[in-house]
């Protein structure tokens, strides 16, 4: 099943394009990682799919109206914002806002799960605007879950991760997809993102120049042309392995 | 504290200083005889003292007070900012010169509503030109400077119309447009305020959610399915409406805005949705506590509510700027 | 405005008229030649830059004398000689634009602006201040001291003279039992009997409710005081033109509802120390039966 798709997506900005026919579709089952270096244009592809920038193309998620949008793919923005301090069972509490009524058991319930999900029933009561930065990471990454839509889309939601976090994370993001969902998430750390995702999405300057499963777009090639580092990656005893070698 | 328990008492603090409010004041008329005259007209005087002078006092302060704490919620809510408030963001100034304008120009004495909704159009344009100078994320910085500048434009113009009207006390009054009282108001005041009141409270209650939402940002709010920018015109209605009809009444009270979201965000579990009723219950508490105080401590001078508030609020706002430095570098 | 204007005509007539006569037809000696030794010569270019000061010197000076008054005293609302000061060129009291007009005396009120008399008397120009009349016997006064100064002093003894006539009339006229009046004003503010408006009230026969409460020089009465005061008559200041909040608390409908149809207003001849306080008197007294207020 489709739950994502982008037909030739583009945005400029200031008369300059940052997004460049973007075309990309993203099925159930899917943990997609969307790599590329600063400024290549993840942020904005990820906001122009959900239609939050307008933007030229065709975008499946941009089309539909917000209600069902929000039941449609949830999103994880990159800037941690929570503005006050509010119990974590509340601000994760928030994702059922997408949700007619957003009181009832079922909303009840679905916020265990995802405080459960991201280990932070011990926290539910805490105020979280004075947790860590890497707690209140996992809280925003909660309350997307509490919104239970089938696509995730997620802009570097493991930044600011402790390693056991970071694996976590991936590991709930695997398990959405297992259950029917989707996750596209941008990433920096190329090793998580060859190891977790089933396919890698790069981009360079507003555009995605590779698409596939990790070990055909991590190749050197790409590495070199996109990043412009020297790396390794192989096939170890429990999954593929990357390594970083240095700047070309 | 649990909501559960906060609404009622807020509401029974309310109640008891309504009750304070119509038995203060410079004539000393027993409690017996103040409740045979409201609500049974025995006593002629006194009947006029109760239902002429006190109530509309009373009723005023409560409006007044309930408009500016909600309005102090909706703005915090809407910016994500917890020094967002009416009187220093500059829309209380911005309707007082509305105000002022109404009433030089004599269109105020033509059409009365024209007070009201020429303050409501000067909060209008104050709010959005907040939105626009301090942009949608409100960073305290930009937004306390932007509503310096916006606070001193109105100012001015509010000074220079009443510097210029014809006549003798006008000049005298740009105090009374700075700070406020509810002192010899009339039930013609609570009519012309309670039209606009109501539709400012009518457009603030359905934006609970969104400004709960709003906590996570404009993105994530608007992914949750709320319609951010229709959300942000409620609340900019909404609170223009409530600050302006209050301060064409009662002119620019300052801080109550500020100081009891404050005090109550922690009892509400800091959600925008509860805190906006609850400011509004506590703003009514503390504007009638200030226009009592204001009767006790100067029963025969007009003593300005606004220095009252001004006196507990700045501190307030120094704490607030101390804490938000800390917070955000 | 015109009865002001009519009046000042007739004053001025009568006043040239008995300029031109001799100096004391009734019997009044005029100034003694000690007293003129002592005295400034006669002043050919008077001007008055206070509104009260403005209409003792229009009532007796000689044509010409005076050759500016203050541009309050152009405003009917608060002049009684509005229509003879329209005549004269007004200034607004400033140093600069008097001393221009080359004055040998300027007449101030004690409360004009005191760095302009200071600018003033410093450039040479002789200012006589005067302070504000409270009661019947600083009028008195202010006429023989306007007299003297102006070098009227028979003008001065006339108008004295018919002033004692118009007082003991008045007080003749007053009711034995008499009503109960507030003066209020603008931001609540009511005068006592130690002040003009308070005295021309008891010209008029009425007692001050300020007396009973406290206000003996005048002060702030709160709205709900003057309720139970319950006075018979409330005597407010015409309104000012353009809006004012402190004005506001004279549409309060608690007043209106205090003494229903029993609310007059006071006019130009209650805001200085001048004959024309008689006349403001005269007209309330007058009032008084159709007020229902005792004859």
């Amino acid at each position: 099943m489709t739950l994502l798709a982008l037909d030739r997506l583009s945005v400029t900005r200031a008369g300059r394009p940052v997004l460049e026919g973007a075309t990309l579709t993203i099925g159930a089952g899917e943990v997609v990682g969307l790599i590329g270096p600063n400024g290549a244009g993840k942020t904005t592809l990820l906001r122009a799919a959900l239609g939050l920038i307008p933007a030229k193309g065709h975008a499946s998620l941009a089309a539909l109206p917000p209600a069902r949008r929000a039941r449609a793919a949830a999103f994880l923005p990159q800037q941690r914002d929570i503005a006050w301090p509010m119990p974590v069972a509340a601000v994760v509490a928030l994702g059922r806002v997408a949700h007619a009524g957003s009181a009832g058991p079922a909303d009840r319930a679905a916020v265990e799960r995802a405080l459960a999900a991201m280990g932070l029933a011990d926290l539910a009561a805490r105020p979280a605007t004075e947790l860590s930065g890497g707690e209140q990471a996992r809280v925003l990454i909660a309350r997307v879950l509490a919104q239970e839509a089938p696509l995730i889309l997620a802009d570097e939601p493991v930044a600011g991760l402790d390693p056991a976090q970071q694996i976590a994370t991936m590991q709930v993001f695997a398990a959405h997809a297992a259950a029917g969902g989707a996750v596209l998430a941008s990433l920096h750390d190329l090793g998580l993102a060859a190891r977790h995702c089933t396919r890698l999405v790069m981009m360079q300057a507003g555009r995605i120049v590779a698409d596939g499963p990790p070990a055909a777009v991590l190749t050197g090639a790409h590495l070199a042309r996109v990043f412009g580092i020297r790396a390794q990656l192989s096939e170890g005893p429990d999954g593929p392995l990357f390594q970083t070698l240095g700047l070309l | 504290m649990r909501p559960a328990l906060l609404f009622p008492l807020l509401g029974l603090t309310v109640a008891l200083l309504f009750a304070g409010s119509l038995l203060t004041g410079p004539a000393a008329i027993g409690l017996g005889d103040s409740l045979a005259a409201l609500f049974r007209g025995e006593g002629e005087a006194v009947v006029l003292v109760m239902r002429e002078i006190r109530l509309p006092r009373a009723l005023l302060g409560l409006m007044v007070g309930a408009a500016l704490g909600a309005s102090g919620a909706a703005m915090q809510g809407l910016l994500r900012n917890p020094l967002a408030e009416p009187g220093l963001i500059g829309t209380s100034a911005a309707a007082a010169l509305g105000a002022v304008i109404a009433l030089q120009t004599g269109l105020a004495a033509a059409f009365p509503p024209a007070l009201p909704l020429l303050a409501l159009a000067g909060a209008v344009v104050s709010v959005l030109a907040i939105l626009g100078l301090a942009g949608p994320r409100g960073g305290s910085l930009t937004l306390i400077l932007a509503g310096i500048a916006i606070s001193a434009l109105a100012a001015a113009f509010t000074a220079l119309v009443l510097s210029l009207s014809p006549n003798p006390f006008a000049a005298s009054e740009i105090v009374f447009w700075m700070m406020g009282s509810l002192a010899d108001r009339s039930m013609l005041h609570v009519w012309i305020a309670l039209p606009a009141m109501l539709a400012g409270a009518l457009l603030l209650a359905g934006t609970g959610r969104g400004l709960d939402a709003l906590t996570l940002g404009e993105d994530a709010a608007a992914t949750l399915g709320l319609p951010v920018a229709r959300l942000r015109l409620a609340v900019v209605l909404g609170v223009a409406a409530l600050v302006g009809a209050a301060t064409a009444v009662a002119g620019a009270v300052g801080f109550v805005g500020l100081v009891v979201p404050h005090l109550l965000r922690r009892a509400v579990g800091a959600r925008p949705a509860r805190l906006v009723p609850a400011a509004a219950l506590g703003g009514a508490a503390v504007v009638l506590a200030a226009d009592i105080a204001v009767r006790l401590i100067a029963p025969d001078r007009d003593l300005k509510l606004g220095v009252l508030t001004a006196l507990v609020g700045a501190p307030f706002f120094l704490h607030l700027i101390l804490k938000s430095r800390g917070e955000r570098p | 405005m015109v009865r002001a204007g009519i009046l000042a005509l007739l004053i001025g007539t009568a006043g040239f008229l008995l300029w031109q006569g001799p100096a004391a037809p009734d019997g009044v000696p005029a100034a003694l030649p000690a007293e003129r030794a002592e005295t400034p010569p006669v002043p050919a270019r008077v001007v008055s830059m206070n509104l009260c000061t403005d209409q003792l010197a229009l009532l007796l000076a000689a044509p010409g004398q005076l050759v500016s008054v203050s541009h309050l005293a152009a405003d009917p609302r608060a002049s009684a000689l509005a229509g003879a000061a329209a005549a004269l060129p007004a200034n607004r009291g400033l140093a600069e634009q008097i001393f221009l007009m080359r004055p040998d005396l300027v007449l101030a009120g004690s409360f004009s602006n005191p760095a302009t008399v200071d600018l003033l008397r410093r450039l040479g120009v002789r200012v006589e201040s005067f302070a504000p009349e409270t009661g019947m016997e600083d009028i008195r006064a202010a006429i023989a001291r306007m007299g003297a100064l102006l070098g009227r002093q028979a003008e001065a003894a006339a108008m004295l003279a018919r002033f004692d006539a118009d007082l003991a009339r008045l007080a003749a006229g007053a009711p034995a039992r008499r009503p109960r009046a507030a003066l209020y004003d603008a931001n609540g503010w009511t005068s006592g009997d130690a002040s003009l408006a308070g005295q021309i009230l008891r010209l008029a026969g009425f007692d001050n409710v300020a007396e009973a409460a406290g206000l003996h020089r005048g002060g702030t009465l709160p709205l709900e005081r003057l309720v139970m005061a319950d006075p018979d008559l409330v005597v407010s200041a015409a309104r000012r033109p353009a809006a004012s909040r402190a004005e506001e608390v004279l549409d309060h409908p608690a007043l209106a509802a205090l003494a229903p149809g029993r609310h007059v207003t006071t006019g130009a001849d209650w805001v200085c120390g001048t004959p024309f306080v008689l006349r403001a008197a005269a007209d309330l007294a007058a009032r008084r039966p159709a007020l229902g207020l005792g004859g």
